[in-house]
């Protein structure tokens, strides 16, 4: 499964009348790659992410995700990968407990399964105490990986994780890029955008994008040594002064 | 199944932990009842009516030319015999009959007293009322002139009887009002809200790129809206019946199956609103402005479309509350089956049909 691609990206394109929002992009991710899609506000990451998942149809260009593709596959799509949205989509009026086992069964996994995984979910999140409360009772840094974890509920291929540690504080990030690692450990293949520049430096590979092209696209090490530079916040400074 | 389960049991969950919600859904009906009690006066304007003149002297025909003269009626139908008369009011095409005595005019002049009976049509007690009302006046004015030349003191003496509800309680035209509204409220509004709703909080996202197909998610979320209505349209019933003592003087499965049709029109309405709306406040906005609005004011449930200026009356036509309170008239007051409610049966089949094309369309472009 190593070295295979799990996300092969052509040309692709998103216009919103004139304005290209995702400007003729390529790329491709490895199997088990945490990839970093970086890009200041309104580069165009959460569009090109839509036309990955399948539910913005692309302008033009080519995208097949794990084998599928986006134009003609988009159900099989669904079945193989997790998504966790910018906005925090879990529902605020359900418990901790009635989400996971919501949206378990909507991914088609057994009771059982649901069961299961519900327990082994709210341990690993020391969530034992919260487990019966409303999910609008927590603090933004565990509804955020509660929403994670959901987003890994059905084992996916991939996960598309569009800025999830937006707004969170220092401490819980790190413990989010914990679990980020023990995903990717377990073959998940990671797609993740994000603002925070001393995240892209956990990533395997990154690409930088600027006004809906990509500048930029290799691994921190070898982008700090070509923009001669210490740190990604400084590559990412120079892409976007142009 | 299993899925669609887990989904409609989230539903509920939503529901029962909004207060607003639930208090739309169980409060209102009962609220809206009570409210609309109260009787309201309306104007009339060329009402249809029949006459069924049995004199047929040179009084009675003077006294129908000054009804055809006014402006208030309309004389659509002539009938011959007193057996007609039931049969023209179930077909509803008049609201009231006049009916002239055997020898009207002799008796006026040598008992100086003649009798005319004025029937109404009931299903719609404000209206009749009104109806006998004016006809009244318009027999006084009559008299009145009769009078002047002479010392004799003639009377014409109208006899007022209303048909099928012959106890004139308002309630009785309320109640296929409320019901209409409440339905209306319930699968329009709620489920147009609660579809925004996901789309609001990024959650519709989510269920879209989960295996769910599109559609399977708009049936999950109407899914406990249809349960719900169908249990508020049982609950006004009961209380018409048991409480304010309005005749179900037809089939109730007929008025079920009719019920559970106009329910699946208005959430056709309601997913239309939904595929059009980004918000829950625009969502409800439309819902009030558009939908029950012109529910209350131009289906025929506060004021007798009859009444109405001729583009209103157009208008009328394409809201589908008012084919769905003629349904419910029908069937609860006057007790006439599936005979006589084909057409509107029928109206009601086809802009649900409508609605279902429109929005399916403009689903999928909203996907894209
Ligand atoms: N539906 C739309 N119609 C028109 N323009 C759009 C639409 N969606 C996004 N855009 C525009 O496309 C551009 C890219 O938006 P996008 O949300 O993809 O950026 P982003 O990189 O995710 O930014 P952020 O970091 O703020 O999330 C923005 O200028 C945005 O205004
Ligand atoms: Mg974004």
């Amino acid at each position: 499964m190593k070295n295979k691609n799990v996300i092969e990206v052509e040309n692709l394109s998103k216009l919103f009348g004139d304005f290209a929002a995702v400007n003729s992009i390529s790329f491709h991710v490895k199997a088990g790659e945490i990839f970093g899609f970086l890009g200041a506000n309104g580069a165009g990451k959460t569009t090109a992410i839509k036309m990955l998942i399948g539910i913005s149809s692309p302008t033009s260009g080519k995208a097949t995700i794990a084998g599928f593709d986006v134009y003609k596959e988009a159900e099989s799509i669904k079945k193989n990968i997790g998504y966790m949205s910018q906005k925090f989509a879990l529902y605020d009026d359900l418990t901790v407990k009635e989400n996971i086992t919501f949206f378990g069964g909507i991914y088609g996994l057994s009771k059982k399964q649901i069961d299961r995984k519900r327990c082994e979910l709210v341990d690993e999140l020391g969530l034992q105490e919260v487990a019966n409360s409303l999910v609008s009772s927590l603090p933004l840094g565990w509804k955020q990986k509660l929403a994670f974890s959901v987003s890994l509920l059905h084992d996916p291929k991939i996960v598309f994780l569009d800025e999830p540690t937006g707004g969170v504080d220092p401490i819980t990030r790190r413990q989010f890029w914990e679990m980020i690692y023990k995903a990717a450990h377990n073959g998940t293949t990671i797609f993740v955008t994000t603002h925070y520049m001393d995240e892209a430096e956990y990533c395997d590979r990154v690409s930088i994008m600027v006004n809906g092209k990509i500048e930029a696209l290799d691994t921190p090490k070898k982008l700090k040594a070509h923009y001669k530079t210490d740190t990604m916040n400084d590559v990412f400074l120079k892409l976007a002064r142009g | 199944m299993k899925r669609f389960v887990g989904f409609v049991r989230k539903e509920f969950y939503h529901i029962f932990r909004d207060k607003r919600s639930l208090f739309i859904l169980f409060g209102m009906p009962i609220a809206q009842i009570l409210l609309f009690g109260f009787a309201i006066t309306n104007e009339i304007n060329n009402v249809n009516i029949a006459i069924l003149d049995q004199a047929n002297d040179v009084t009675s025909k003077e006294i129908i030319n000054k009804i055809a003269a006014s402006k208030h009626f309309s004389i659509v139908d002539i009938i011959q015999k007193e057996s007609s008369i039931e049969s023209i009011f179930k077909k509803g095409k008049v609201k009231a009959v006049l009916q002239f005595e055997n020898n009207f005019g002799n008796n006026l002049i040598k008992e100086k007293q003649a009798n005319v009976q004025v029937l109404t049509d009931a299903t719609d007690p404000n209206m009749a009322n009104t109806i006998s009302n004016y006809i009244s006046a318009i027999l006084k004015k009559y008299q009145q002139e009769l009078n002047k030349n002479t010392t004799i003191d003639y009377q014409i003496v109208p006899q007022s009887r209303m048909v099928y509800n012959a106890e004139l309680k308002s309630v009785y035209m309320f109640v296929p009002g409320v019901m209409t509204v409440i339905l209306m409220l319930v699968s329009a509004m709620m489920t147009s809200i609660s579809i925004t709703r996901e789309k609001e909080q990024g959650t519709m996202e989510i269920l879209l790129v989960s295996p769910l197909k599109p559609f399977q998610v708009i049936i999950g979320k109407v899914f406990p809206y249809i349960f719900l209505s169908v249990i508020n349209a049982i609950v006004i019933v009961l209380l018409s019946i048991f409480v304010f003592n309005v005749p179900v003087n037809g089939s109730l499965f007929l008025l079920g199956i009719e019920s559970v049709l106009f329910i699946i029109t208005s959430l056709a309405l309601g997913i239309l609103i939904s595929t059009i709306s980004a918000t829950q406040q625009t969502a409800m906005m439309i819902s009030l402005m558009g939908l029950m609005l012109p529910t209350i004011l131009l289906s025929g449930f506060i004021f007798p479309i009859s009444s109405m200026p001729l583009p209103l009356q157009v208008i009328s036509n394409i809201i589908p509350a008012k084919w769905f309170i003629i349904i419910v008239k029908g069937i609860m007051l006057k007790g006439i089956g599936i005979g006589f409610i084909f057409k509107e049966t029928a109206i009601l089949v086809l802009m649900t049909l409508l609605f279902i094309g429109i929005s399916v369309k403009k689903y999928k472009i909203r996907l894209e």
